[in-house]
């Protein structure tokens, strides 16, 4: 059997020339493809539902909102998109006279923001389009009425309907609609007084208050146009049937559209032959320049024919074809860390030699993240806003040591937070007057943690001298939640213990699956659990509300998990998130987080550090936290990419031959004991 | 012949619903509805309104087995489970949790699946024959006892690092295969080459030491004996006797587990990325995708009970001297 | 403060049983006949003896106990919340020295370069020493060969002064033969390994350690425990089922055995995983619904490490049910089944007489014959992500963290084979015995040769 097997492995090998491990159809070679890779399908691809990160990077490439981060320049900055510039609200009072732009937050009733569209730029090719069709205002007026429609389940419409005039309204009278007639609402019949058409390129969103966070909604996918034509092509039950719904194709006027969709397999978008054509920046921050990242400035994007994004549902598989030249960038995992990067003495990443050699590139931000342990406060040991139970949390807050975790578990790829704000959003504090002086003395020019006997005294103050309770003797015990399970988390997890029994406290994991864990903090049965956020726009509101006490969870079903209500705490927030930015508002927001380090609601963990390598092929790679859209400046240097891989996927036949000769070695006493036999017999 | 076909057939019926039942009342304690809406309505922002409408829509709103508000005839079949389970007795498997088409995904996943599990079966069971031909040839001589030995010291060794140590070697450190993926149509061969010869390479222990029983309590019989005392050659013996007598019940037994190869290898698919039935169903205990599983389950059991039907026909086929009644 | 777990008190309960069954087999002379078969074979011997050492460590790490903290302020007496083991004591050692994250098998120094700050304020990049791991040496890279070398003779030495007392005492028992000399190969081959490790140990990782810097020899050996429950426990607590209605449906036959057919024919048509996935995922939800069944982590470990032995049981007693139905209606018909019948004995002694003593022999190989798939098992459902506890530590558990550790380049390959390794032994010796003892026990097979 072997020999018919080896014979069919030669079949195969000849049956392909060029490298035996080369994944894609022989059709893609030397085509301006760009590979990428998704573990998890995307759920949701109606740009009035998709919240995800892992959705967005479709969505961005295909539909353009009015608005978009400037790609290379920091602090981010919004640009237009499709606009022809940013938008300046007018503020009006109750009775709708207008208002300067510095009237006090209590006077304005409503922002009124008039957008002024491009002419001449249009849709991608579709059915549902007779011939080429122009974006036009009315598109971006029928999506915003479509985050109030009831089978679409907007993510924002709660918070939306807060600040839109009239979304509320609207979305009751569609749920009325809805019940009548099964299929299409158009959403053209049904008016909106927050968003309306004002002429053929121009639309007006009416806001309830002062709400200057609002601009950055408008540089997401929620806000992108939408064309009625394609609504109602999309809704046909033949289009549903045949999965060609809005939630799995997308339609827009973006640089790339989608033209392969195979569901949790693969996802292929390529140029859009309506897209208008965009100029490739000609600045950026300082050193960009330098970095070659404008070389290609004023030429017009896109510069990628195409963009496959293929299911890799493991990690290992995705890095070691990485490494072959199959996908053409990567993030590190912390388990390929060492092999790619080198830390320098002073704390640097640079990439190893390996790794230089292969031309792979290294590009590192700071995420606009912040993970943290949380405490619920509800829970009667661990939650209360009494000195005691402050103290129990502030011990924990020393004895869990961040910088060891993110050493061992990020390799060195991350900053411990001092508070709940990431750097780079307004607000953030560096140095000497942002540390954390629960946890942190500021010595040589350093954040130091405090000692743990320290850590200790607090404990004793809370009432647990040597983690055992005061009164009863009992020693202390203490719960995680977690959804964790994974290989690496159980590595994660006994660290984590291992930090607790500093202070001879014993904590239990309590791991669970997804539904049970969601279950548990919505009922706020949870004691310890781990969390992260993700900026939605750079602004400190969007970290601040998750501590503000008329968002918590229990009871209320908003994002603030830990169910930290302090008055004084929500009065500032109030306060500071109508504000703009400034010196009054940087005060306000100092004493917030202040109040944070002393209550310890939060064991503030760290803000990670996105390490993404890429290959000498691929041009103009700079990551950006905010923007998504990054595909229509990347170029690849097709000709590079084919000798690299040529050469980096040369067949090794030395093992498998050295191996079948071992096992032919192995079955010569058989053949002897058969001639043997057969000679006996012959005898 | 056909009525007894047809007496095995509605014997099926029972079972699949007790299959049904079963899964059902499994997958209702661990995920109520609410949890599922949860789930699949994404991690930010989810208001309790949402998670109604969710279920609204997907008909879970329902009570689960009897409805007392609705009238008549209503009363069961306005009810989750009717809606939800029995309707996959027409294999109308409705759509996942998150609305795709289950049935269609299946049509499509079948063939990667189909593409490994069945040149492995096949090859896997030739291999497994010569072997086990191979150690009872040489009966009673070292060879056999190291056969015996390897074969037994391969089964000890866990099929995770058959799969491990496959792909690190033969995709990593020696660049024959593709890590990982799939293309349909001819092309597939470069990807599912190294997934069979593991799967099949991890199947010799157990399969051919299986096998040896059996020939071995063939080769024990009288008519062997006969035969040797004949004067046969030991090849004639073993390929015109024990081969032919012992295929009776490989093939029988290869019959009733074909119809499962449908299913897919669970493992083997998600460690190399083939987009077949086995990953899909990983995917869903992962994503806890109800319907998806639920589907999966009552599919199986389908085709479980094929396997069975088919293997009292192929019984009759083999050996005259059988008849169904 | 003992603490009994559920899993301990079955395995005692095992032993107990195991010893009960030795005894009855000495009383009766009818019994022992096949095993007297078993005890001639040197391999099934020599597997019987590993398969003992595995059980032994199993049956000390199911020793479990609170160490006590000094008395609280009113005088009572209190224990720690963790729940340690006479097996945890006795390797106390290898859980203290524990390392900051990867080293390889004998180093001594980390696997990883790290930021080391020089007593005059400068900083380089190197590999720092281990905390405990080759501490002893003064200069690592030049004394450790021959510190090993050496340490390793010592434990041989060790191993070889253990193992004369063992071998008289073996000498004593059994008769001279090809088992005899096959135990005391085997038991010197555990002897020299246990002793050499046993020296080693306190100074070197000799598996290396894992991404947080345990030892992983002690992972290992914490592992043995789980992977012999779940071999062990998993037919154990599902043979009173099997036995019930597979013994049942045979001997009353009509609407009992239809009953029985259909539920297990029901059963397997299942496919296996997705049923154990099922019962998994309701596991965890009712665990999390029930805080109050356990006070610590570890019995919350070891509630789910028992209903998957549950589980499994679920799924697997179908095919022992199936093989007692078909022999009971064999036995049902011998001639003095029949008398006893008409003679009017009742159902329930006759059951006890004469058809549990005919099919225990079937019983006995499903038992021996499943250990190994189950242990097999419990690692691929791990890396389904239904397997036991992520905190416990079991084969599964660590190749799936092992998997990851390949990535790495140099590779990290001291996890993985560790577990093979210790996986490997237990498997083939559960093999091979369990191939002796179905030669012995079961008719076919023993009239064929």
């Amino acid at each position: 059997m072997r020999p018919v097997f080896f014979c069919l492995l030669v079949f195969v090998l000849s049956a392909c020339s060029g490298p035996m491990n080369d994944p894609y159809p022989k059709s893609e070679d030397g085509k301006a493809i760009l590979y990428s890779a998704f573990d998890e399908p995307p759920k949701h691809l109606d740009p009035a539902r998709s919240y995800a990160s892992n959705e967005v990077v479709y969505l961005a490439q295909i539909y353009e909102p009015p608005l978009q981060y400037h790609y290379f320049k920091r602090p981010y900055e919004l640009i237009p998109l499709t606009a022809s510039a940013l938008p300046r609200p007018v503020y009006v009072d109750a009775d709708g006279r207008p208002l300067g732009a510095d009237a006090p937050a209590e006077r304005i009733a409503e922002s009124v923001y008039e957008i002024h569209i491009r002419p001449g730029i249009y849709f991608q090719p579709h059915a549902a389009f007779a011939g080429k069709r122009e974006l036009t205002a009315a598109d971006y007026v029928y999506e915003v009425k479509r985050l109030a429609h009831p089978g679409l389940h907007s993510p924002i419409f709660g918070l939306m309907s807060d600040y839109i005039v009239g979304l509320r309204e609207l979305g009751t009278e569609l749920e009325r609609a809805a019940k009548t007639s099964r299929g299409w609402l158009d959403m053209r019949r049904y008016p909106l007084a927050g968003a309306q058409v004002v002429d053929r390129y121009t639309y007006r969103i009416r806001v309830k208050g002062k709400y200057p966070q609002f601009v950055y909604w408008l540089a997401m996918a929620f806000f992108a146009p939408m064309p009625w034509e394609v609504d109602a092509w999309a809704s046909r039950p033949e289009a549903v049937a045949d999965n060609r719904t809005l939630d799995t194709w997308p339609v827009g006027t973006g640089p790339y559209m989608m033209t392969e969709h195979r569901y949790n397999r693969r996802i292929r978008l390529a140029r859009n032959p309506n897209f208008r054509g965009e100029a490739y920046p000609d600045a950026g921050a300082a050193g960009d320049a330098a970095a070659g990242l404008l070389a290609d400035a004023g030429k017009t994007m896109p510069f990628i024919d195409e963009a496959v994004y293929t299911k890799e549902s493991e990690s290992i598989p995705y890095w070691n074809k990485f490494l072959q030249g199959w996908y053409d960038s990567s993030g590190i995992g912390s388990d390929n860390f060492d092999q790619a990067v080198r830390v320098g003495a002073g704390g640097e990443s640079e990439l190893t030699p390996a790794m230089r050699a292969k031309g792979i590139a290294l590009k590192t931000s700071v995420a606009t993240t912040s993970f943290y342990t949380g405490f619920n406060m509800l829970d009667p040991v661990v939650g209360g806003l009494d000195e005691r139970h402050r103290k129990l949390r502030q011990a924990l807050a020393i004895a869990v040591d961040i910088e060891e975790y993110i050493a061992i578990f990020a390799n060195g790829r991350g900053i411990p937070a001092q508070g709940p704000l990431p750097p780079g959003l307004f607000g953030y504090r560096d140095g000497a007057a942002g540390i954390n002086p629960v946890v942190y003395d500021w010595v040589a020019g350093k954040p130091r943690r405090k000692p743990i006997a320290e850590a200790r005294r607090l404990l004793a103050e809370a009432g647990y001298p040597d983690g055992r309770d005061a009164a009863t003797g009992k020693p202390l015990v203490l719960n995680l939640d977690t959804m964790a399970r994974g290989p690496d988390d159980k590595a994660r997890l006994d660290w984590l213990r291992k930090q607790f029994r500093k202070l001879d406290i014993e904590l239990v994991v309590r791991g669970t699956d997804y539904n049970r864990f969601q279950d548990k903090m919505r009922e706020g049965t949870e004691q310890i659990f781990e969390w992260g956020w993700n900026a939605d726009y750079p602004d400190p509101e969007n970290f601040l509300f998750l501590l503000y006490g008329p968002n918590r969870k229990v009871g209320a079903g908003g994002e603030n998990a830990t169910n930290y209500v302090n008055p004084e705490f929500d009065r500032l927030f109030v306060q500071m998130k109508d504000m703009d930015n400034g010196p009054a508002r940087q005060a306000v927001i100092d004493r917030m987080v202040a109040m944070l380090r002393q209550d310890s609601p939060w064991l503030f963990g760290f803000h990670p550090k996105d390490y993404v390598l890429h290959h000498a092929w691929l041009k103009n790679v700079k990551p950006n936290q905010m923007a998504n859209n990054g595909l229509k400046y990347r170029r690849i240097d097709v000709a590079a990419r084919a000798t690299a891989r040529k050469a980096w996927n040369r067949p090794h036949w030395a093992g498998p031959v050295l191996a079948v000769l071992v096992l032919a070695v192995a079955l010569v006493p058989a053949w002897l004991a058969y001639r043997k036999r057969q000679e006996a017999r012959a005898r | 012949m056909t009525a007894y076909l047809l007496r095995r057939l509605l014997y099926a019926v029972p079972i699949l619903i007790g299959v049904n039942l079963l899964t059902f009342a499994l997958f209702f304690l661990v995920n109520t509805p609410d949890d599922m809406a949860r789930l699949h309505l994404g991690v930010k922002r989810v208001t309790p309104e949402a998670v109604q409408k969710w279920k609204a829509e997907r008909g879970y709103d329902k009570p689960l087995l009897f409805n007392a508000g609705a009238a008549g005839l209503a009363k069961v079949s306005d009810t989750i489970f009717f809606r939800h389970s029995l309707a996959m007795f027409a294999f109308r498997f409705g759509a996942s949790d998150d609305g795709r088409d289950i049935a269609g995904e299946i049509k499509t996943r079948m063939w990667p699946s189909l593409a490994i599990a069945l040149p492995t079966f096949v090859i896997g069971l030739a291999v497994d024959i010569s072997v086990a031909l191979i150690l009872l040839f040489f009966r009673r001589t070292y060879v056999e006892w190291t056969g015996v030995v390897a074969l037994v010291a391969m089964m000890s060794v866990s099929s995770l690092f058959y799969i491990i140590g496959g792909q690190y070697l033969f995709a990593k450190v020696w660049q024959l295969a593709p890590i990982s993926g799939y293309q349909d149509g001819f092309n597939a061969a470069r990807f599912v080459w190294l997934p069979i010869l593991i799967g099949v390479v991890g199947g010799i222990g157990a399969g051919a030491r299986w096998y040896r029983t059996l020939f071995l309590e063939e080769a024990g019989k009288d008519y062997v004996r006969t035969a040797r005392a004949k004067g046969l050659s030991e090849a004639r013996v073993l390929f015109r006797h024990i081969l032919k007598n012992g295929m009776v019940p490989i093939l029988t037994g290869a019959v009733a587990v074909f119809p499962l190869l449908f299913m897919g290898s669970l493992i083997m698919e998600s460690f190399f990325g083939i987009p077949g039935l086995g990953s899909y169903t990983i995917d869903a205990i992962n994503a806890q995708d109800f319907a998806i599983v639920r589907a999966m389950v009552f599919l199986g059991a389908v085709l479980y009970i094929a396997g069975l039907i088919l293997t009292d026909v192929s019984y009759t086929l083999v050996d005259p001297r059988v008849r169904l009644r | 403060m003992p603490v009994l777990l559920w899993t301990d008190a079955l395995i005692f309960l095992l032993v107990a049983g195991l010893a009960g069954f030795a005894y009855l087999v000495r009383r009766h002379p009818h019994l022992a006949v096949p095993w007297r078969r078993v005890a001639a074979d040197p391999l099934a011997m020599a597997a019987a003896v590993v398969l003992l050492c595995f059980t032994a460590v199993a049956v000390l790490d199911s020793l479990h106990y609170r160490p006590a903290l000094p008395p609280g302020p009113n005088g009572e007496a209190q224990y720690a919340a963790e729940v340690n083991s006479v097996l945890d004591r006795a390797l106390a050692v290898l859980v203290e020295h524990q390392e900051k994250s990867y080293s390889a098998p004998f180093a001594t120094r980390l696997f990883a370069k790290e930021a080391i700050s020089l007593p005059d304020g400068r900083t380089v990049r190197d590999y720092p020493r281990l905390a405990w791991g080759g501490a002893h040496l003064a200069d690592p890279d030049r004394g450790r060969a021959g510190d090993i070398a050496g340490k390793a003779g010592l434990g041989l030495a060790l191993g070889l002064a253990a193992w004369l007392p063992a071998a008289w005492l073996v000498r004593r028992r059994l008769a001279a033969g090809g088992a005899r000399r096959a135990v005391l190969a085997t038991l010197l081959a555990v002897c020299l390994v246990a002793g050499v490790l046993a020296v080693l140990a306190p100074y070197y990782h000799v598996f290396g350690t894992d991404k947080v810097g345990q030892d992983v020899l002690y992972a290992t050996i914490k592992s043995i425990r789980t992977g012999v429950l779940i071999g062990a426990l998993t037919t154990l607590v599902t043979l009173p089922l099997a036995i019930g209605l597979g013994v049942s449906a045979g001997y009353f036959g009509g609407r009992v055995d239809d009953a029985v057919q259909y539920l297990y024919t029901t059963l397997n048509s299942i496919p296996g995983v997705l049923l154990i996935a099922a019962a998994v995922l309701l596991m965890q939800a009712q665990l999390e619904t029930h805080p109050d069944w356990f006070e610590t982590g570890a019995e919350r470990a070891d509630l789910r490490l028992l209903f998957l032995c549950l589980i499994l049981g679920m799924t697997n007693w179908t095919g022992l049910a199936r093989l007692l139905r078909a022999e009971t209606l064999k036995v049902r018909e011998l001639d003095y089944v029949i008398a006893a019948r008409a003679f009017g004995v009742s159902d329930g002694r006759i059951l006890t007489r004469h058809i549990l003593p005919n099919v225990q022999h079937i019983v006995l190989i499903s038992v021996v014959m499943d250990f190994s798939g189950l242990v097999l098992a419990e690692a691929v459902l791990s890396y389904v992500g239904v397997g036991v506890d992520p905190g416990m530590m079991s084969f599964g558990n660590m190749i799936n963290g092992a998997r990851l550790e390949l990535a790495r380049e140099p590779v990290v390959w001291w996890q993985l084979v560790a577990a093979f390794l210790f996986m490997f032994v237990l498997v083939l010796a559960a093999n091979l015995f369990a191939d002796s003892v179905r030669d012995a026990l079961d008719p076919r097979t023993r009239s064929r040769t």
